[in-house]
Protein backbone atom coordinates (compact mmCIF):
# COMPACT_ATOMS: atom_id res chain seq x y z
CA UNK A 1 0.00 0.00 0.00
CA UNK A 2 2.91 2.49 0.99
CA UNK A 3 4.74 1.80 -2.14
CA UNK A 4 1.81 2.44 -3.97
CA UNK A 5 1.47 5.86 -2.45
CA UNK A 6 4.99 6.39 -2.79
CA UNK A 7 4.88 5.31 -6.52
CA UNK A 8 1.75 6.62 -7.83
CA UNK A 9 0.50 9.66 -5.15
CA UNK A 10 3.92 11.04 -4.19
CA UNK A 11 2.99 14.43 -3.17
CA UNK A 12 6.40 15.64 -2.82
CA UNK A 13 7.17 14.85 -6.21
CA UNK A 14 3.78 16.30 -8.00
CA UNK A 15 4.21 19.37 -6.06
CA UNK A 16 8.02 19.57 -7.88
CA UNK A 17 6.51 18.63 -11.10
CA UNK A 18 4.09 21.09 -11.17
CA UNK A 19 5.64 24.05 -12.77
CA UNK A 20 6.60 21.46 -15.91
CA UNK A 21 3.02 20.14 -16.04
CA UNK A 22 2.05 23.41 -16.14
CA UNK A 23 3.78 24.37 -18.74
CA UNK A 24 2.49 21.33 -20.44
CA UNK A 25 -1.18 22.14 -20.22
CA UNK A 26 -0.56 25.49 -21.54
CA UNK A 27 0.31 23.81 -24.73
CA UNK A 28 -2.22 21.29 -24.49
CA UNK A 29 -4.80 24.46 -24.44
CA UNK A 30 -2.82 26.27 -27.04
CA UNK A 31 -2.84 23.08 -29.78
CA UNK A 32 -6.71 22.52 -28.92
CA UNK A 33 -7.34 26.03 -30.31
CA UNK A 34 -5.43 25.22 -32.81
CA UNK A 35 -6.87 21.58 -33.89
CA UNK A 36 -10.80 22.32 -33.09
CA UNK A 37 -11.46 25.04 -34.90
CA UNK A 38 -9.45 24.22 -37.88
CA UNK A 39 -11.30 20.81 -37.72
CA UNK A 40 -14.71 22.29 -37.34
CA UNK A 41 -14.00 24.56 -40.09
CA UNK A 42 -12.13 21.51 -42.77
CA UNK A 43 -14.74 19.22 -41.02
CA UNK A 44 -17.80 21.24 -43.17
CA UNK A 45 -15.85 21.89 -46.46
CA UNK A 46 -15.52 18.29 -46.54
CA UNK A 47 -19.09 17.11 -45.71
CA UNK A 48 -20.47 19.83 -47.76
CA UNK A 49 -18.11 18.72 -50.79
CA UNK A 50 -18.82 15.23 -50.04
CA UNK A 51 -22.39 16.15 -50.87
CA UNK A 52 -21.48 17.76 -54.23
CA UNK A 53 -23.29 17.44 -57.15
CA UNK A 54 -20.59 16.27 -59.15
CA UNK A 55 -19.65 12.25 -58.92
CA UNK A 56 -15.94 12.91 -59.19
CA UNK A 57 -15.64 15.39 -56.56
CA UNK A 58 -18.16 13.57 -54.34
CA UNK A 59 -16.11 10.68 -54.59
CA UNK A 60 -12.75 11.94 -54.22
CA UNK A 61 -13.56 13.49 -50.94
CA UNK A 62 -15.26 10.70 -49.62
CA UNK A 63 -12.40 8.08 -50.25
CA UNK A 64 -9.91 11.10 -48.64
CA UNK A 65 -12.24 10.64 -45.58
CA UNK A 66 -12.32 7.38 -45.48
CA UNK A 67 -8.45 7.07 -45.76
CA UNK A 68 -7.92 9.38 -43.48
CA UNK A 69 -10.11 7.45 -40.66
CA UNK A 70 -8.81 4.54 -41.38
CA UNK A 71 -4.77 5.41 -40.93
CA UNK A 72 -4.29 5.61 -37.20
CA UNK A 73 -3.64 9.57 -35.97
CA UNK A 74 0.00 8.49 -34.43
CA UNK A 75 1.10 7.05 -37.76
CA UNK A 76 -0.33 9.95 -39.56
CA UNK A 77 1.56 12.31 -37.38
CA UNK A 78 5.24 10.61 -37.34
CA UNK A 79 4.43 10.29 -41.80
CA UNK A 80 4.31 13.84 -41.42
CA UNK A 81 7.13 14.80 -38.92
CA UNK A 82 9.50 11.96 -39.83
CA UNK A 83 8.68 10.56 -43.17
CA UNK A 84 8.35 14.36 -45.03
CA UNK A 85 11.53 15.55 -44.29
CA UNK A 86 12.93 12.59 -46.62
CA UNK A 87 10.80 14.61 -49.41
CA UNK A 88 12.47 17.86 -48.53
CA UNK A 89 9.42 19.45 -46.09
CA UNK A 90 11.00 19.82 -42.61
CA UNK A 91 7.76 20.59 -40.99
CA UNK A 92 8.14 21.85 -36.44
CA UNK A 93 6.59 19.47 -34.19
CA UNK A 94 3.87 21.95 -33.87
CA UNK A 95 3.16 22.27 -37.71
CA UNK A 96 3.35 18.46 -37.83
CA UNK A 97 0.63 18.05 -35.54
CA UNK A 98 -1.71 20.88 -37.20
CA UNK A 99 -1.11 19.24 -40.23
CA UNK A 100 -2.10 15.32 -38.94
CA UNK A 101 -4.50 16.77 -36.82
CA UNK A 102 -6.52 19.38 -39.73
CA UNK A 103 -6.59 15.84 -41.57
CA UNK A 104 -7.70 13.47 -39.41
CA UNK A 105 -10.59 15.38 -37.39
CA UNK A 106 -11.51 17.01 -40.51
CA UNK A 107 -12.64 14.01 -41.83
CA UNK A 108 -14.54 12.66 -38.31
CA UNK A 109 -16.26 16.30 -38.13
CA UNK A 110 -17.10 15.87 -41.85
CA UNK A 111 -18.47 12.67 -41.51
CA UNK A 112 -20.86 14.16 -38.52
CA UNK A 113 -21.85 16.82 -40.32
CA UNK A 114 -22.59 15.05 -43.52
CA UNK A 115 -24.99 12.64 -41.21
CA UNK A 116 -26.21 16.10 -39.48
CA UNK A 117 -27.21 17.50 -43.14
CA UNK A 118 -28.93 13.82 -44.52
CA UNK A 119 -30.96 14.11 -41.72
CA UNK A 120 -32.52 17.55 -42.54
CA UNK A 121 -35.78 16.06 -44.44
CA UNK A 122 -35.65 17.11 -48.33
CA UNK A 123 -38.72 18.95 -47.92
CA UNK A 124 -36.58 21.75 -45.60
CA UNK A 125 -34.87 22.18 -48.94
CA UNK A 126 -37.81 22.45 -51.21
CA UNK A 127 -39.83 24.86 -48.62
CA UNK A 128 -36.86 27.07 -48.43
CA UNK A 129 -35.95 27.37 -51.73
CA UNK A 130 -39.65 28.00 -53.08
CA UNK A 131 -39.78 31.23 -50.15
CA UNK A 132 -37.02 32.76 -52.87
CA UNK A 133 -33.95 31.51 -50.44
CA UNK A 134 -30.70 30.52 -52.46
CA UNK A 135 -28.66 27.89 -52.49
CA UNK A 136 -26.68 28.81 -50.21
CA UNK A 137 -28.88 30.92 -48.23
CA UNK A 138 -31.02 27.49 -47.26
CA UNK A 139 -28.00 26.12 -46.50
CA UNK A 140 -26.79 28.37 -44.08
CA UNK A 141 -29.69 29.75 -42.45
CA UNK A 142 -32.32 26.43 -42.85
CA UNK A 143 -30.53 23.33 -43.62
CA UNK A 144 -26.80 23.63 -40.97
CA UNK A 145 -28.96 24.74 -37.74
CA UNK A 146 -30.71 21.95 -37.70
CA UNK A 147 -28.00 19.93 -38.96
CA UNK A 148 -25.88 20.87 -35.82
CA UNK A 149 -28.23 20.50 -33.43
CA UNK A 150 -29.07 16.60 -34.80
CA UNK A 151 -25.81 16.07 -34.30
CA UNK A 152 -24.30 18.16 -31.27
CA UNK A 153 -23.81 15.31 -29.16
CA UNK A 154 -21.48 14.04 -31.86
CA UNK A 155 -19.84 17.35 -32.47
CA UNK A 156 -19.07 17.95 -28.55
CA UNK A 157 -17.86 14.39 -28.32
CA UNK A 158 -15.42 14.62 -31.21
CA UNK A 159 -14.15 17.03 -29.39
CA UNK A 160 -13.43 14.95 -26.11
CA UNK A 161 -11.28 12.55 -28.24
CA UNK A 162 -9.55 15.64 -30.26
CA UNK A 163 -8.39 17.00 -26.82
CA UNK A 164 -7.39 12.97 -25.28
CA UNK A 165 -5.57 12.64 -28.74
CA UNK A 166 -3.46 15.72 -28.36
CA UNK A 167 -1.27 13.26 -26.20
CA UNK A 168 0.57 11.92 -29.12
CA UNK A 169 2.12 14.97 -30.12
CA UNK A 170 4.54 14.02 -26.97
CA UNK A 171 5.62 11.32 -29.30
CA UNK A 172 6.88 14.48 -31.80
CA UNK A 173 8.16 16.07 -28.66
CA UNK A 174 6.00 18.71 -28.48
CA UNK A 175 5.83 19.77 -24.70
CA UNK A 176 2.34 19.30 -24.05
CA UNK A 177 0.61 17.63 -20.89
CA UNK A 178 1.51 14.52 -21.04
CA UNK A 179 5.66 15.26 -22.85
CA UNK A 180 6.11 16.90 -19.48
CA UNK A 181 4.73 14.67 -17.30
CA UNK A 182 6.63 11.80 -18.83
CA UNK A 183 9.70 13.93 -18.65
CA UNK A 184 9.03 14.49 -14.98
CA UNK A 185 8.62 10.78 -14.77
CA UNK A 186 11.76 9.46 -16.54
CA UNK A 187 13.95 12.28 -14.35
CA UNK A 188 12.73 11.40 -10.68
CA UNK A 189 11.46 7.41 -11.59
CA UNK A 190 8.40 7.84 -9.86
CA UNK A 191 4.92 7.66 -12.04
CA UNK A 192 3.25 10.55 -9.84
CA UNK A 193 3.61 13.29 -12.39
CA UNK A 194 1.89 11.04 -14.82
CA UNK A 195 -1.01 10.63 -12.27
CA UNK A 196 -1.19 14.37 -11.70
CA UNK A 197 -1.51 14.44 -15.58
CA UNK A 198 -3.85 12.01 -15.70
CA UNK A 199 -6.06 13.98 -12.52
CA UNK A 200 -5.88 17.13 -15.28
CA UNK A 201 -7.04 15.31 -18.22
CA UNK A 202 -9.78 14.00 -16.40
CA UNK A 203 -10.87 17.42 -14.42
CA UNK A 204 -11.15 19.09 -18.07
CA UNK A 205 -12.65 16.15 -19.75
CA UNK A 206 -15.18 14.43 -17.19
CA UNK A 207 -17.69 17.40 -17.02
CA UNK A 208 -17.83 16.83 -20.54
CA UNK A 209 -18.21 13.37 -20.60
CA UNK A 210 -20.90 13.37 -18.31
CA UNK A 211 -22.53 15.90 -20.58
CA UNK A 212 -22.30 13.74 -23.73
CA UNK A 213 -23.77 11.03 -22.09
CA UNK A 214 -26.89 13.20 -20.86
CA UNK A 215 -27.34 14.71 -23.98
CA UNK A 216 -27.33 11.29 -25.97
CA UNK A 217 -29.61 9.80 -23.50
CA UNK A 218 -31.92 12.96 -24.52
CA UNK A 219 -31.85 12.73 -28.07
CA UNK A 220 -32.19 8.73 -27.67
CA UNK A 221 -35.70 9.06 -26.30
CA UNK B 1 11.50 13.42 -64.43
CA UNK B 2 14.35 13.81 -61.94
CA UNK B 3 12.27 14.74 -58.92
CA UNK B 4 9.07 12.28 -59.75
CA UNK B 5 12.37 9.39 -59.28
CA UNK B 6 14.02 10.74 -56.73
CA UNK B 7 10.17 10.63 -55.12
CA UNK B 8 10.08 7.20 -56.13
CA UNK B 9 13.08 6.42 -54.64
CA UNK B 10 12.56 8.23 -51.15
CA UNK B 11 8.98 6.58 -50.85
CA UNK B 12 8.60 3.95 -52.92
CA UNK B 13 12.21 2.18 -53.00
CA UNK B 14 12.35 -1.13 -54.61
CA UNK B 15 15.43 -2.13 -52.57
CA UNK B 16 13.90 -1.12 -49.48
CA UNK B 17 10.84 -2.60 -49.68
CA UNK B 18 12.36 -6.15 -50.31
CA UNK B 19 14.55 -5.84 -47.70
CA UNK B 20 11.73 -4.75 -44.79
CA UNK B 21 9.03 -6.00 -46.20
CA UNK B 22 9.08 -9.21 -43.72
CA UNK B 23 9.19 -7.03 -40.65
CA UNK B 24 6.19 -5.05 -41.82
CA UNK B 25 4.39 -8.50 -42.32
CA UNK B 26 5.35 -9.75 -38.90
CA UNK B 27 4.47 -6.40 -37.52
CA UNK B 28 0.89 -6.22 -39.48
CA UNK B 29 0.58 -10.09 -37.79
CA UNK B 30 1.25 -8.30 -34.39
CA UNK B 31 -1.34 -5.36 -34.88
CA UNK B 32 -3.97 -7.88 -36.38
CA UNK B 33 -3.03 -10.49 -32.92
CA UNK B 34 -3.54 -7.69 -30.56
CA UNK B 35 -6.13 -5.77 -32.00
CA UNK B 36 -8.69 -9.07 -31.86
CA UNK B 37 -8.12 -9.83 -28.78
CA UNK B 38 -8.84 -6.13 -27.23
CA UNK B 39 -11.83 -6.29 -29.44
CA UNK B 40 -13.20 -9.43 -28.04
CA UNK B 41 -11.81 -8.79 -24.63
CA UNK B 42 -13.08 -5.22 -24.38
CA UNK B 43 -16.52 -6.11 -26.14
CA UNK B 44 -17.11 -8.80 -23.68
CA UNK B 45 -16.63 -7.05 -20.30
CA UNK B 46 -18.65 -4.06 -21.60
CA UNK B 47 -21.25 -6.37 -22.03
CA UNK B 48 -20.91 -8.15 -19.22
CA UNK B 49 -21.20 -4.82 -17.12
CA UNK B 50 -23.80 -3.30 -18.83
CA UNK B 51 -25.66 -6.68 -17.74
CA UNK B 52 -24.52 -6.02 -13.89
CA UNK B 53 -25.59 -2.41 -14.35
CA UNK B 54 -28.78 -3.81 -15.90
CA UNK B 55 -29.37 -5.51 -11.71
CA UNK B 56 -29.57 -1.79 -10.07
CA UNK B 57 -27.75 -2.21 -7.71
CA UNK B 58 -26.60 1.11 -6.13
CA UNK B 59 -23.01 1.04 -4.95
CA UNK B 60 -22.27 -1.61 -8.21
CA UNK B 61 -23.42 0.80 -10.33
CA UNK B 62 -21.88 3.58 -9.02
CA UNK B 63 -18.29 2.20 -9.23
CA UNK B 64 -19.46 0.96 -13.15
CA UNK B 65 -20.21 4.69 -13.92
CA UNK B 66 -16.74 5.73 -12.06
CA UNK B 67 -15.17 3.03 -14.23
CA UNK B 68 -16.72 3.90 -17.31
CA UNK B 69 -16.20 7.78 -17.20
CA UNK B 70 -12.72 7.63 -16.23
CA UNK B 71 -11.74 5.29 -19.06
CA UNK B 72 -13.74 7.25 -21.50
CA UNK B 73 -12.18 10.62 -20.28
CA UNK B 74 -8.11 10.20 -19.93
CA UNK B 75 -6.25 9.72 -23.46
CA UNK B 76 -5.07 6.00 -24.00
CA UNK B 77 -1.40 7.06 -24.58
CA UNK B 78 -1.70 8.09 -20.62
CA UNK B 79 -2.98 5.12 -19.09
CA UNK B 80 -0.38 3.07 -21.69
CA UNK B 81 2.20 4.95 -19.88
CA UNK B 82 1.20 4.52 -16.68
CA UNK B 83 1.13 1.14 -16.50
CA UNK B 84 3.65 0.46 -18.52
CA UNK B 85 6.46 2.59 -15.83
CA UNK B 86 3.90 2.32 -13.00
CA UNK B 87 3.18 -1.40 -12.26
CA UNK B 88 6.89 -2.27 -12.38
CA UNK B 89 7.53 -0.19 -9.32
CA UNK B 90 5.29 -1.69 -7.08
CA UNK B 91 6.33 -5.32 -8.33
CA UNK B 92 4.60 -6.17 -11.10
CA UNK B 93 6.20 -6.71 -14.67
CA UNK B 94 3.94 -7.30 -17.87
CA UNK B 95 5.27 -7.35 -21.01
CA UNK B 96 4.58 -4.75 -23.14
CA UNK B 97 1.72 -6.01 -25.69
CA UNK B 98 0.01 -6.64 -22.08
CA UNK B 99 -0.06 -3.72 -21.31
CA UNK B 100 -1.29 -2.93 -24.62
CA UNK B 101 -3.83 -5.24 -24.76
CA UNK B 102 -5.30 -4.40 -20.83
CA UNK B 103 -5.20 -1.35 -21.46
CA UNK B 104 -6.66 -0.87 -25.01
CA UNK B 105 -9.34 -3.78 -23.60
CA UNK B 106 -10.38 -1.58 -21.03
CA UNK B 107 -11.21 1.72 -22.89
CA UNK B 108 -12.87 -0.50 -24.96
CA UNK B 109 -14.66 -2.31 -22.79
CA UNK B 110 -15.60 1.30 -21.36
CA UNK B 111 -16.93 2.65 -23.96
CA UNK B 112 -18.82 -0.55 -25.03
CA UNK B 113 -20.66 -0.57 -21.36
CA UNK B 114 -21.72 3.04 -22.02
CA UNK B 115 -23.19 1.90 -25.65
CA UNK B 116 -24.56 -1.27 -24.41
CA UNK B 117 -26.26 0.42 -21.74
CA UNK B 118 -28.07 3.04 -23.83
CA UNK B 119 -29.51 0.39 -26.24
CA UNK B 120 -31.20 -1.76 -22.69
CA UNK B 121 -32.58 1.36 -22.06
CA UNK B 122 -34.10 2.25 -24.86
CA UNK B 123 -36.37 -1.05 -24.83
CA UNK B 124 -39.25 0.24 -23.82
CA UNK B 125 -40.58 -0.96 -20.69
CA UNK B 126 -43.71 -2.41 -21.88
CA UNK B 127 -41.47 -5.01 -23.81
CA UNK B 128 -39.63 -5.77 -20.14
CA UNK B 129 -43.61 -6.07 -18.67
CA UNK B 130 -44.71 -7.74 -21.41
CA UNK B 131 -42.30 -10.99 -21.05
CA UNK B 132 -42.14 -10.98 -17.09
CA UNK B 133 -45.69 -11.35 -16.94
CA UNK B 134 -45.22 -14.17 -19.78
CA UNK B 135 -43.35 -15.91 -16.39
CA UNK B 136 -39.79 -15.38 -17.77
CA UNK B 137 -36.90 -14.80 -14.87
CA UNK B 138 -35.20 -11.45 -14.62
CA UNK B 139 -32.33 -12.56 -16.48
CA UNK B 140 -34.63 -14.81 -18.73
CA UNK B 141 -36.46 -11.37 -20.23
CA UNK B 142 -32.50 -9.46 -20.49
CA UNK B 143 -31.32 -12.74 -22.23
CA UNK B 144 -33.90 -13.57 -24.79
CA UNK B 145 -36.07 -10.15 -25.09
CA UNK B 146 -34.26 -7.09 -24.13
CA UNK B 147 -30.85 -7.94 -25.21
CA UNK B 148 -31.78 -8.93 -28.94
CA UNK B 149 -33.46 -5.64 -29.59
CA UNK B 150 -30.80 -3.78 -28.12
CA UNK B 151 -28.13 -5.14 -29.21
CA UNK B 152 -29.37 -4.44 -33.05
CA UNK B 153 -29.11 -0.08 -32.19
CA UNK B 154 -25.87 -1.24 -30.59
CA UNK B 155 -24.06 -1.94 -33.59
CA UNK B 156 -23.48 1.50 -35.58
CA UNK B 157 -22.20 3.17 -32.88
CA UNK B 158 -20.07 0.09 -31.19
CA UNK B 159 -18.25 -0.40 -34.70
CA UNK B 160 -17.41 2.81 -35.22
CA UNK B 161 -15.89 3.19 -31.27
CA UNK B 162 -14.18 -0.74 -31.86
CA UNK B 163 -12.06 0.97 -34.71
CA UNK B 164 -11.24 4.05 -33.51
CA UNK B 165 -9.87 2.26 -30.51
CA UNK B 166 -8.42 -0.55 -32.32
CA UNK B 167 -6.44 2.04 -34.36
CA UNK B 168 -4.85 3.14 -30.72
CA UNK B 169 -2.87 -0.15 -31.41
CA UNK B 170 -0.24 2.69 -33.24
CA UNK B 171 0.38 3.34 -29.53
CA UNK B 172 2.51 0.31 -28.47
CA UNK B 173 4.91 1.38 -30.24
CA UNK B 174 5.68 4.66 -27.47
CA UNK B 175 6.36 1.23 -25.36
CA UNK B 176 8.15 -0.98 -28.17
CA UNK B 177 5.29 -3.40 -28.75
CA UNK B 178 6.58 -4.67 -32.39
CA UNK B 179 3.39 -3.88 -34.38
CA UNK B 180 3.21 -2.01 -37.85
CA UNK B 181 4.42 1.61 -36.51
CA UNK B 182 7.47 -0.07 -34.50
CA UNK B 183 8.62 -2.25 -37.54
CA UNK B 184 7.91 1.15 -39.55
CA UNK B 185 9.69 3.89 -37.85
CA UNK B 186 12.63 1.06 -36.96
CA UNK B 187 13.06 0.17 -40.56
CA UNK B 188 12.69 3.80 -41.41
CA UNK B 189 16.01 4.81 -38.83
CA UNK B 190 17.94 1.85 -39.90
CA UNK B 191 17.58 2.68 -43.91
CA UNK B 192 17.93 6.16 -43.78
CA UNK B 193 14.78 5.96 -46.13
CA UNK B 194 11.12 6.68 -46.05
CA UNK B 195 9.97 3.75 -47.31
CA UNK B 196 9.13 1.87 -44.59
CA UNK B 197 6.88 4.55 -42.96
CA UNK B 198 5.21 4.44 -46.59
CA UNK B 199 4.94 0.57 -46.18
CA UNK B 200 3.58 0.94 -42.53
CA UNK B 201 0.65 3.67 -43.85
CA UNK B 202 -0.48 1.30 -46.49
CA UNK B 203 -0.92 -1.87 -44.44
CA UNK B 204 -2.54 0.18 -42.19
CA UNK B 205 -4.89 1.40 -44.87
CA UNK B 206 -5.00 -1.77 -45.75
CA UNK B 207 -5.98 -3.56 -42.81
CA UNK B 208 -8.33 -0.67 -41.90
CA UNK B 209 -10.45 0.74 -45.26
CA UNK B 210 -12.83 -2.67 -45.43
CA UNK B 211 -13.62 -1.79 -41.67
CA UNK B 212 -14.35 1.94 -41.63
CA UNK B 213 -16.66 0.89 -45.72
CA UNK B 214 -18.17 -1.26 -43.33
CA UNK B 215 -18.57 1.11 -40.51
CA UNK B 216 -20.22 3.48 -42.91
CA UNK B 217 -22.30 0.89 -44.41
CA UNK B 218 -23.85 -0.83 -40.91
CA UNK B 219 -24.27 3.34 -40.23
CA UNK B 220 -26.77 4.06 -43.32
CA UNK B 221 -28.40 0.96 -42.62
CA UNK B 222 -29.38 0.73 -39.07
CA UNK B 223 -29.49 4.96 -39.15
CA UNK B 224 -32.33 6.55 -37.12
CA UNK B 225 -34.37 8.03 -39.97
CA UNK B 226 -36.00 12.01 -39.37
CA UNK B 227 -38.64 13.65 -41.40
Amino acid sequence: MEAIRQQFFNLAIMEQAFPLILAGLKQTIVICLIVIPLGLVGGLAFALTSLSRFRTVRWTVIAGIDFFRAIPPLVLLIFIYAGLPFAGFRPSPMTAVAIAFFLNTSSYYGEIYRAGIESVGLGQWDAARSTGLRGYQTLTYVVLPQAVRNVLPDLVSNAVEVVKLTSIASVVALPELLYSADMARSVTFNSSPIVLAAAIYLAMLWPVVRLISRLERRIAT
Amino acid sequence: MEASSRFLDTFFNWEVIERYLPAIMKGVVVTIEIAAAVVVAGILLGLALAIVRSFQVLVVNALIVVFVDVFRALPPLVLVLLVYFGLPNIGINLPSFAVLWLVLALVLAAFAEEIFWAGILSIPKGQWEAARSTGLSFLGTLAYIVLPQAIRLTVPPLTNRTIAITKNTALGTVIGVGEILNQATTAQSFSGNATPLMMGAIAYVILFIPVVVLGRFLETRFAWRRV
